[in-house]
């Protein structure tokens, strides 16, 4: 049991971070759900690219590094600390490529992984409807079969980076006869694809980070399917097992705040607060070595499972704990916009998104623990 | 890189565990607390004899909170910590090689766990001092003071002859590590056997484990124990005062989820002493506090955190 880095995983760890020293923007970008803000980040993903840092995870072929999965969580960890801006390609790169690895055609790799790396093609996810939130399998967007391929109609919601994002992907009814996750099927299409309308929603921050979609007869054509027609909830349910589980929150985002925390206490300590600093500090410490246990179960072969509901519950209800105690600490001038401010809203969504934390709770009861399963309509 | 315990490890965690399991512990545990310490002092031979004494000497701190994490799972009495921890680690010659070898010996800090079986009683300065300490041999003028949990017996001693003790602070730092992975057990077990119950109490024609009220506090329970765990093994790994400090955090914050909820899903028959979750009750109440309570080690990480070399 150790916690060491081998000497090639080192030097990958000192190659990014003199990389990152040397290029990390010294001002913050704006928020990346504005028209600036969005172009700035997808700038900063077009030098990460060049150098190759965009996708470390991913084969050399598509942009990336081969990175081993003790190198991703390593990069994830530099780049953070080094205050590096977040990832307006998030939920391409981390979402849906992982399935487009696994379920995607040669065809469909080519096209789309290449300028997914490069941030050139920004994605956004299309899971829930007005009716289908955390019942995400009782959706009722349908395709229907027309020559070549399918036509789609109805609503998406909460769509996060739809307002500016290129394209889209997410589940729809392609069989109507079948009930709840048979008949569905998984779509990548253009946000700009005649049919498709797009109405930002502004979240708590002011900023449209997502948006409604509707269809209308959206034509998209067989190549555009993900895995096979009918699968699309198998196909989908390893998006949000990676969405819980590793891929989305690394530690490294939990450790920089946590670090950043403490330079705040140490700046202006006040005792009242000293238990919550300690304990955020305490609570994102776990969370970095959960995650090389993690590390260490994957490369074993092994399968997070049902354990990443754990995780999601942990990271998320940790980021607001972290931010809110952070604010705290500011008093009065608390309120004023910060990063602080903004890392504190952000932390907010993370106990619904991703599958509520009252769902994670049920599977780890349920799935984890054995007890009965809840009753369902 | 590899943070997992190995497949060797975790076949001594199992052969621990059955060997405690068939001697009954619960029942050793209560006679224990009654003043009937022979059963007691028999497992604890058996112990000894597969090794628990001299972990830190014939292998590391990863097997230490190993057999610790089963320890703690089946309420194991006797002074465990005090002998395979801090003794193991504060004493040197002789004295040391009488404690890995078996003999039954505690510190009192500044109350002596059950030093009325020990075979050696040592005086620890105060937490926080540092230097040489008195140690009464003899075990005279031993005045019993009630704990919580009634396994745990503590007695006053009053000092005989000094006896140099070295390395205190990082024996202090293994007993706090032992206590963590003692608290993760106990809270382990504490959930195990809730779940049980919850699966076959029967309310309102439903087992009351199919509501979502019982399901996330115990699922709540399953996530403060599963980020326990890493910090005591990363602890283990690199026992310094940070790492150890934050474990014994959070295993007392886990186990005392445990035992809340664990007393909460089981209703008024979890309240009896006559019920064996009792025994896990008291002894995570206990454990809490030795060796450093949550709040003296948060002070002590607060402090480490913001020194000016914090990078």
């Amino acid at each position: 049991m150790n916690l060491d880095l081998s000497p090639e995983e080192q030097r990958f760890r000192d190659e990014a971070r003199a990389w990152l020293a040397e290029h990390v923007p010294v001002e913050p970008l704006p928020s990346m759900d504005t028209a600036e803000g969005f172009a700035a980040h997808q700038e900063w993903e077009r030098r990460l690219a060049e150098a190759r840092w965009s996708v470390v995870s991913w084969p050399a072929e598509f942009g990336g590094r081969d990175a081993s999965l003790i190198e991703w969580v390593t990069f994830e960890e530099e780049y953070y600390r080094a205050g590096a801006p977040g990832r307006v390609s998030q939920n391409g790169i981390f979402l849906l490529a992982p399935i487009i690895f696994d379920h995607g055609t040669a065809d469909q790799q080519r096209r789309w992984l290449p300028s997914m790396a490069t941030g050139e093609t920004i994605w956004a996810q299309a899971w829930s409807e007005p009716e289908a939130g955390s019942d995400l399998a009782s959706l009722r967007s349908t395709a229907t079969r027309t020559d070549g391929g399918w036509l789609l109609n109805g609503q998406k919601t909460w769509s996060s980076r739809a307002s500016y994002a290129h394209m889209g992907f997410g589940l729809f009814r392609s069989d109507p006869d079948e009930q709840r996750h048979r008949g569905l099927t998984y779509f990548c299409f253009p946000l700009d694809a005649p049919g498709v309308t797009v109405r930002p929603i502004a979240q708590l921050d002011g900023e449209p980070g997502f948006a409604e979609l509707f269809f209308d007869d959206v034509f998209v054509p067989d190549a555009d399917v993900l895995g096979a027609p009918g699968d699309g909830w198998r196909v989908a349910m390893s998006t949000a097992g990676n969405e819980r589980g590793l891929s989305l929150r690394s530690p490294g985002r939990f450790c920089a705040a946590a670090d950043r925390l403490i330079d705040l206490y140490r700046d202006a300590p006040d005792p009242a607060l000293a238990h919550d600093v300690v304990d955020a500090w305490v609570r994102a410490e776990a969370y970095r070595l959960y995650t090389w246990n993690t590390v260490t179960t994957l490369a074993d072969g092994g399968d997070v499972g049902a354990n990443g509901s754990v995780n999601k519950v942990w990271w998320s209800e940790l980021d607001v704990a972290l931010h809110e105690t952070a604010l705290d600490l500011l008093g009065p001038a608390s309120e004023l916009e910060s990063a602080w401010t903004d890392g504190y809203l952000f932390s907010l969504s993370g106990p619904i998104y991703a599958g509520t934390n009252e769902i994670q709770r049920n599977i780890i009861a349920e799935r984890i623990l054995g007890l009965p399963r809840e009753m369902r309509g | 890189m590899r943070f997992e315990l190995t497949t060797d490890q975790r076949d001594f965690m199992t052969s621990l565990d059955r060997l405690i399991a068939a001697a009954d512990p619960i029942a050793v545990n209560r006679a224990w607390g009654e003043g009937d310490t022979a059963p007691g002092l028999a497992l604890w031979k058996q112990l000894a004899a597969i090794g628990v004494p001299s972990l830190l000497e014939d292998a590391s701190p990863v097997e230490l909170v190993a057999a610790f994490e089963v320890l703690g799972r089946h309420v194991v009495p006797g002074p465990w910590i005090e002998s395979a921890a801090f003794l193991a680690t504060a004493l040197s010659g002789t004295a040391r090689a009488a404690v890995i070898a078996g003999a039954v010996a505690t510190v009192a800090v500044p109350l002596a766990l059950d030093a009325d079986v020990a075979d050696v009683v040592y005086r620890a300065p105060e937490w926080g001092a540092d230097g040489r300490s008195d140690a009464p041999t003899g075990a005279s003028g031993l005045k019993i003071r009630a704990s919580v949990d009634p396994s745990r017996r503590l007695f006053e001693v009053e000092a005989a002859e000094t006896v140099g003790l070295s390395d205190l602070d990082r024996a202090r730092d293994l007993a706090s590590l032992a206590a963590a992975a003692e608290l993760l057990g106990a809270g382990e077990r504490v959930l195990s056997d809730a779940v049980e119950y919850v699966k076959q109490r029967t309310q309102f024609g439903r087992q009351i484990g199919s509501y979502q009220a019982i399901k996330h506090q115990l699922a709540d329970v399953r996530i403060a124990l599963d980020f326990a765990r890493p910090l005591i093994h990363g602890a283990a790994v690199d026992p310094s005062p940070r790492a150890v400090s934050a474990a014994k955090v959070q295993a007392g914050e886990a186990a005392r989820l445990a035992a809340r909820v664990g007393l909460q899903v089981h209703g008024a028959i979890g309240y009896t002493a006559e019920y064996d979750l009792s025994r896990w009750l008291l002894r995570i109440r206990a454990l809490d506090s030795a060796w450093g309570s949550r709040s003296a080690h948060r002070s002590r990480l607060l402090a480490l955190l913001t020194a000016p070399e914090h990078p």
